[in-house]
């Protein structure tokens, strides 16, 4: 059987080191398969995240080799194995203990989005009325799975460390869902703006890159509801309409 | 006196997934406080797997389609040793809730009039299904979670629960602890949920992720409540068998009901050569018939593929058996097929079945819009689970109540796919309505503080001994042994083997060794849930050693036919006062007259 070496981050919130270690690889094995074995053969109290094994969860998210991936989906044959496998925490978030980072700040930050507040129920039984095409849209980003892969790589929360003031493509792509949902009827337009930043976001798309469920972050989500920030405060006519309005 | 931090809610819910956050959101709208503790992160519970839909008599792409038909269906599935009347009360009330989840900002497939678009599945016999493409488990999650998080819940992420604490006879609350440092704590309750899913990690191959050690089960049992129905375990006929390191992922029985169709390695479609005489003349027997029942023709009969989960399951292991199985011992699940009979189909198909087609693309390398799947049967699902009343969910056990999976009484011997996240919704709004009413009838109980100090001492054993045996392996051997001996066929001679192999598993898991800290340690955390594992393993080991007969996901080797006399109970398994574990018969009460007439009605 042919073995692999995989390096991997052990420690706690302060300190830390890259651990090598050594198993077995067979056909159709994933980084989360690896970390498994090591788990079980020499590393039990090694400590990562994962529930589904089938990139349905979010839970195992990290960078491997640099790159920030689900570990579950991702197979061996698809990395280089003559050198070892770097496996570390997503960087944007404190780390906690080996390859678990801090991500309670997610949780924090959706609370702030105001919830959904659908219109009165309009059909005859009570409920609504939704075509197909309308809900495409939604439904692409309500296929998001919470891996936070988004939120790593965004340069704003990742270098720049502006946590404080801006949710991120992650919630972003959240608000749009609640935005563009054809039952709903809050305004989240001056909070995208004021609170929630987002003119942080200058387009990279290095989130809709690392998506692992493939939702177009930046083009989908994030441009309509800049252009929805831009409709509303910035165009010169709407301005004067507000002026007028105030007095 | 012990001094960890204690957390004092009305209601504590354990277990965050589409139960738990249902009862959590109920019983907060009822005006307690409540506590939801979940084992990972929130979000992330086993619901998200669920992919198919859930099952709820709308009528929206057939109106025949009502209560009645749906309550015929789940018990037939169930082979009539269900809970009639958690089958009425589901049938009736799962509509409601599936609406509710679309005022809540759940956004289902649509029909082409804009209502919720409802698909086809084994065992229903109209389609029933609301779903969001094949990811509904997801779509029910995470409407939950964000509507539950503006409802002032208190949510306690990665902390696992040890031993539910008492007071006399009622349960009045929990020992748990938090992962990250690994320190106990306790939360009073005067009501508690458990919420806890399945057990499918005590088998080798399982759809379940590390979660399913059957926690509930037996913090119940533990605690005196009684565990029912332990021997039927749903072994869905759909998992993925190859490359070995995601054996066992679940494929969604969608597949099917979107035309996919199942092939030896001959080439023949095998599910036309036994279909069981009760669902003879819902089953199509061309398929040309097949194909027009998953196209929508309202005259046709549903194809074979689409019988119920233990049938489907034991046709594939026959086909194993008798050599006519794939490369990888499975058998062919076919979609591609479908380009025969449709212009777009690789396009139809990444539509309707997108996740599907991810991760066979990635994990298998497959294009299933092209190529046949390999798939066999995987542990999936446990009928079997905590006995409650049907109407409040509450256990035998005061102040303590139960929902979705761990809970048991609705699917019989057999679940339909669809019901579980139906389920769910019902049962979890249920137990937090009851638990909230309960709270709100019966104060603090007063906390047993040598107990506690006993289960914490207890939990700790395995940082404190000189070497000892790896928790891992004990898991993996358990698993094996579980496998082989009370898997899909079982036989007497076999099982008795197990219980005698989980006595020395016991014996070893009371000598695990952890190395490392408390903190955030796997390791641990497997050490404990190995108890838990043991509880359930038994309990479906003895339950199924006394069911001499072979019913829905119980099947003897030595009994396979059907045996009435054993329609008429249900096993219970109960802690003795010697701390042994007791079986007995619970007599099926008779059924009412109106729920008679609808079964004969309903053919």
């Amino acid at each position: 059987m042919k073995k692999a070496t995989f390096s991997i981050r052990r420690g706690g919130r302060e300190t830390a080191e890259m651990v090598d270690y050594q198993t077995e690889i067979s056909e159709g094995m994933v980084v989360l398969d690896a970390v498994h074995q090591i788990q079980a053969e020499s590393a039990p109290d090694l400590a990562c995240r994962w529930n589904c094994k089938a990139g349905k969860c979010g839970s195992c998210s990290a960078e491997i080799n640099g790159m920030p991936k689900l570990m579950c989906m991702t197979r061996l044959d698809t990395i280089p194995l003559d050198q070892p496998v770097t496996i570390e925490p997503i960087r944007a978030f404190p780390p906690i203990k080996d390859l678990i980072a801090d991500v309670s700040w997610n949780y924090e930050v959706k609370k702030r989005i105001k919830k959904f507040k659908p219109r009165a129920p309009d059909a005859e039984d009570g409920t609504w009325r939704m075509s197909q095409e309308d809900v495409d849209r939604v439904q692409e980003f309500r296929k998001c799975i919470e891996c936070f892969l988004c939120q790593d790589v965004c340069h704003v929360l990742r270098d720049h460390n502006k946590h404080e003031e801006f949710i991120g493509p992650r919630f972003l792509v959240y608000a749009a869902a609640l935005e563009m949902h054809p039952l709903d009827t809050e305004d989240r337009t001056g909070d995208l703006k004021d609170m929630h930043g987002i003119g942080y976001c200058n387009i990279t798309k290095c989130c809709t890159k690392v998506c692992p469920e493939h939702i177009t972050i930046t083009d989908n989500a994030i441009i309509p509801l800049k252009e929805r920030v831009v409709d509303e405060y910035y165009d010169p006519l709407k301005r004067l309409v507000r002026l007028f309005r105030k007095k | 006196m012990t001094d960890y931090p204690t957390f004092e809610h009305d209601v504590i819910v354990i277990g965050a997934g589409g139960a738990g956050l249902r009862a959590a959101i109920e019983a907060s709208g009822a005006g307690v406080s409540v506590g939801l503790i979940c084992k990972s992160l929130l979000g992330k519970a086993h619901t998200v797997m669920a992919e198919g839909g859930m099952a709820a008599a709308m009528g929206h792409n057939d109106d025949r389609d009502n209560w009645k038909v749906h309550f015929s269906d789940t018990m037939r599935g169930g082979q009539y040793v269900n809970n009639w009347r958690m089958a009425e009360l589901h049938a009736k009330e799962a509509p409601d809730r599936v609406r509710e989840l679309e005022s809540w900002g759940a956004v289902f497939d649509r029909t082409k009039d804009g209502r919720i678009n409802q698909r086809n599945f084994g065992g229903h016999r109209y389609p029933r299904l609301a779903h969001v493409g094949d990811r509904t488990g997801l779509e029910l999650i995470r409407t939950l979670q964000d509507h539950g998080i503006h409802q002032g819940i208190e949510v306690y992420m990665e902390v696992t629960v040890l031993s539910l604490l008492k007071d006399g006879d009622r349960v009045i609350g929990c020992l748990a602890y938090e992962r990250e440092h690994g320190r106990f704590r306790i939360y009073k309750a005067k009501a508690v949920i458990l919420a806890t899913g399945g057990i499918g990690r005590a088998y080798k191959i399982t759809s379940n992720s590390w979660e399913g050690t059957g926690d509930g089960h037996a913090l119940a049992y533990d605690a005196g409540a009684e565990l029912i129905d332990m021997e039927f375990i749903q072994f869905h006929p759909t998992g993925m068998v190859w490359p070995p390191s995601v054996r066992g992922i679940l494929v969604t029985e969608g597949v099917r009901g979107e035309g996919g169709i199942l092939r030896n390695s001959e080439g023949k479609r095998f599910m036309f050569d036994d279909i069981p005489d009760n669902y003879k003349d819902q089953t199509s027997d061309t398929e040309e018939e097949g194909w027009r029942y998953v196209t929508g023709d309202k005259n046709a009969r549903r194809p074979p593929e689409l019988l119920t989960r233990d049938h489907v399951a034991r046709c594939i292991m026959r086909e194993v058996k008798a050599g006519r199985g794939s490369p990888h011992g499975g058998v062919y699940l076919d979609i591609a097929w479908i380009k025969e009979k449709i212009k777009d189909a690789p396009e139809h198909i990444k539509k309707k079945l997108p996740s599907m087609y991810h991760q066979f693309k990635q994990l298998a390398n497959l294009d299933i819009t092209t190529t046949p799947m390999e798939v066999g049967p995987t542990t999936h699902y446990v009928m079997g689970g905590i006995r409650v009343n049907a109407d409040t969910q509450e256990s035998t056990v005061p102040g303590l109540f139960a929902a979705g999976e761990c809970a048991a009484g609705i699917n019989g011997a057999n679940r339909l796919g669809g019901n579980s996240l139906s389920d769910l919704i019902v049962f979890g709004k249920r137990a937090g309505e009851h638990a909230a009413i309960f709270a709100k009838e019966n104060g603090h109980g007063t906390l047993d503080n040598a107990a506690i100090e006993q289960a914490a001492k207890a939990a700790l054993e395995p940082f404190e001994r000189d070497g000892g045996e790896n928790p891992y392996t004990i898991q993996h051997d358990l698993q094996e042994m579980m496998q082989a001996n009370v898997g899909i066929v079982r036989q007497h001679d076999e099982m008795v083997e197990a219980l005698n192999g989980l006595d020395a598993l016991k014996s070893r898991a009371a000598r695990t060794f952890v190395p490392g800290n408390i903190d955030f340690n796997p390791g641990w955390h497997t050490a404990l849930d190995l108890h838990n594992l043991l509880v359930v393993s038994e309990a479906i080991a003895r339950a199924a050693i006394e069911r001499k007969e072979s019913r829905g996901g119980h099947f003897r080797e030595d009994f396979p036919g059907k045996d009435p006399e054993f329609a008429k109970f249900n096993y219970s398994l109960k802690k003795s006062e010697g701390g042994g574990m007791e079986i007995s018969k619970i007599p099926i009460p008779e059924m009412p007259d109106y729920l008679k007439e609808v079964i004969e009605e309903m053919g």
